[in-house]
């Protein structure tokens, strides 16, 4: 098992957590979308696996290389 | 006339917005966020009045504050810009209730037009054609229904949005509940309303749009405006007068459009697709657009200026509503602070950030060399309309002023625009809401 951090590609907020801990997730899904300049950024999950933790809630921000989302694969 | 109007708005618009008061000879005053106070609207206006805070919901869209703001600076008028407040009902209603004028439509034109779906069904009772589309969406099975009518592919859209935020495209029948319940809560939490409605989606349509001016009792078109050039249902360039042979559908649906909103009582715009040689309805902006100024070149006409001067109480007969024909050709590009490769949005300090000027060449820009663009606000930098007395020359003089436009500090998408300025497809005037999807997959193989 080897954990894979995500980071989040640019300086924003935190608008809507798709994703729980547990969740077997596919590459590509969305765990969450951020919100930068009035756009809506999804975060795709780069691997399959499993969602061990999630790094920030709701409405924070964030900035550019952060690790919002760990998988395990 | 109006005496001192307060401007809750920033960047590009602002001070679009102080250039209109100042030669019509009243004060303004801009609000302005934490983060804005070096900006050039701020340092060009008569009074500038700091909103603490920086995100947009403690300051440009806290409604309460900039009511307040008003009555202590005893502005006599409010200008939203667009965006923010611009097309917040009750905002406006505030506005109205307080004995202050709102430059824009009154509250009743902006809620009657917020409801997509609502404005789509009245238009159609007045005979405005609209592409099909559906009532507000119960439940899944609602969408099934619609799809057995039109079928597929359709696109969800929220009912109380805009803007082309939190849009769905179902592609095929097992979709429709995964799709359902992903545009449902980004509804909610964009719009503050769940409700949804369905159109049927037109893959490669032309997006044309009509420049309302009105006083009330009095309404007049003033040009039409070509915007399909857009990324993420977002506009990137916009041009009048629109290309292409579409004379006659323009003819046709005019009178139609001032006759049923013949009573509107201010600048606004009426938003169509173009699909399969018709026209059809999609819906009105009750607000200053973003792209004015080319209407504004080929037509000889100070928009801005008209709005304020419409919310005085000045009837368009006594007003300078310009020329009716266009008399030039104005292509706009929209430069945006962003990564055009990755798509994302690039914030950062601006260390450098020089338009140059150039004949035949307008420039609309925010910021100024040390500015900081943050993730806060929308990421428009600046606006660089080309005229010319032919659509080519716009379109080069467009080109060449992008080009000149030096930009350090953040991404921009200044090559992009360029290289869609120059595509063959887009001289030409094969223009559709498809095309940068096509011209990008092109270019990445």
């Amino acid at each position: 098992m080897a954990s894979v951090n995500v980071e989040s590609e640019v300086t924003g907020k935190v608008w809507k957590i798709e994703a729980s801990i547990g969740d077997n997730v596919d590459e590509g899904d969305v765990l969450m979308i951020l919100e930068s300049m009035k756009m809506e950024i999804p975060v795709e999950s780069p691997v399959s696996g499993t969602v061990t933790e999630l790094r920030v809630r709701k409405d924070d921000s964030v900035d550019e290389d952060q690790v919002i989302v760990v998988i395990e694969q | 006339m109006h005496q001192r109007v307060l401007i809750p708005n920033r960047g590009v618009i602002a001070r679009r917005i102080v250039r209109a008061c100042r030669k019509l000879g009243i004060q303004s005053v801009v609000c302005h966020s934490d983060l804005d106070a070096q900006t050039p609207a701020v340092e060009e206006c008569d009074q500038a009045v700091r909103l603490p805070g920086y995100q947009a919901k403690d300051t440009y869209l806290n409604s309460h504050l900039v009511l307040e703001t008003a009555k202590k600076c005893r502005a006599d008028a409010i200008h939203p810009g667009y965006g923010f407040l611009a097309e917040s009902s009750s905002f406006a209603e505030d506005v109205e209730t307080a004995g202050i004028s709102f430059i824009g439509p009154s509250s009743d034109w902006i809620k009657r037009m917020s409801v997509k779906t609502e404005a789509r069904s009245s238009m159609s009772k007045l005979g405005i054609p609209v592409h099909e589309g559906s009532g507000l969406l119960q439940n899944e099975d609602c969408i099934r229904d619609f799809v057995g009518q039109v079928g597929l592919p359709i696109v969800l859209k929220p009912a109380a949005g805009g803007g082309g935020i939190g849009m769905f495209v179902v592609h095929e029948e097992d979709e429709i509940a995964i799709k359902f319940q992903q545009a449902q809560p980004l509804a909610k939490s964009g719009f503050a309303d769940d409700s949804l409605y369905a159109e049927k989606y037109l893959s490669k349509p032309r997006h044309i749009e009509f420049q309302v001016v009105a006083d009330g009792s009095d309404c007049s078109i003033l040009g039409v405006r070509e915007c399909s050039i857009q990324r993420r249902h977002q506009k990137l360039i916009e041009e009048t007068p629109v290309p292409g042979d579409l004379d006659k559908q323009l003819a046709d649906i005019e009178p139609q459009l001032t006759s049923a909103i013949r009573d509107y009582d201010s600048i606004g715009t009426v938003e169509c697709l173009y699909d399969d040689g018709k026209l059809g309805f999609l819906e009105m902006n009750t607000r200053l657009q973003v792209e004015h100024g080319v209407t504004e070149e080929a037509h000889n006409v100070d928009l801005v200026a008209l709005q304020v001067q419409i919310s005085a109480g000045e009837s368009l007969d006594s007003l300078d509503l310009g020329s009716e024909k266009p008399q030039q050709y104005a292509v706009e590009a929209r430069l945006y602070a962003e990564d055009s490769e990755r798509m994302l949005p690039s914030s950062g300090k601006l260390n450098v950030f020089r338009p140059v000027p150039f004949e035949g060449v307008r420039i609309e820009a925010g910021y100024r060399a040390g500015n900081y663009i943050t993730p806060y606000y929308d990421p428009l930098l600046a606006k660089i309309i080309g005229t010319g007395s032919s659509r080519e020359q716009a379109i080069a003089r467009t080109a060449i002023a992008l080009k000149a436009f030096e930009v350090e500090g953040v991404s921009t998408n200044s090559e992009l625009l360029q290289n869609i300025l120059g595509s063959e497809a887009f001289i030409l005037g094969r223009i559709h809401t498809g095309l940068l999807e096509e011209l990008h997959t092109r270019s990445s193989r």
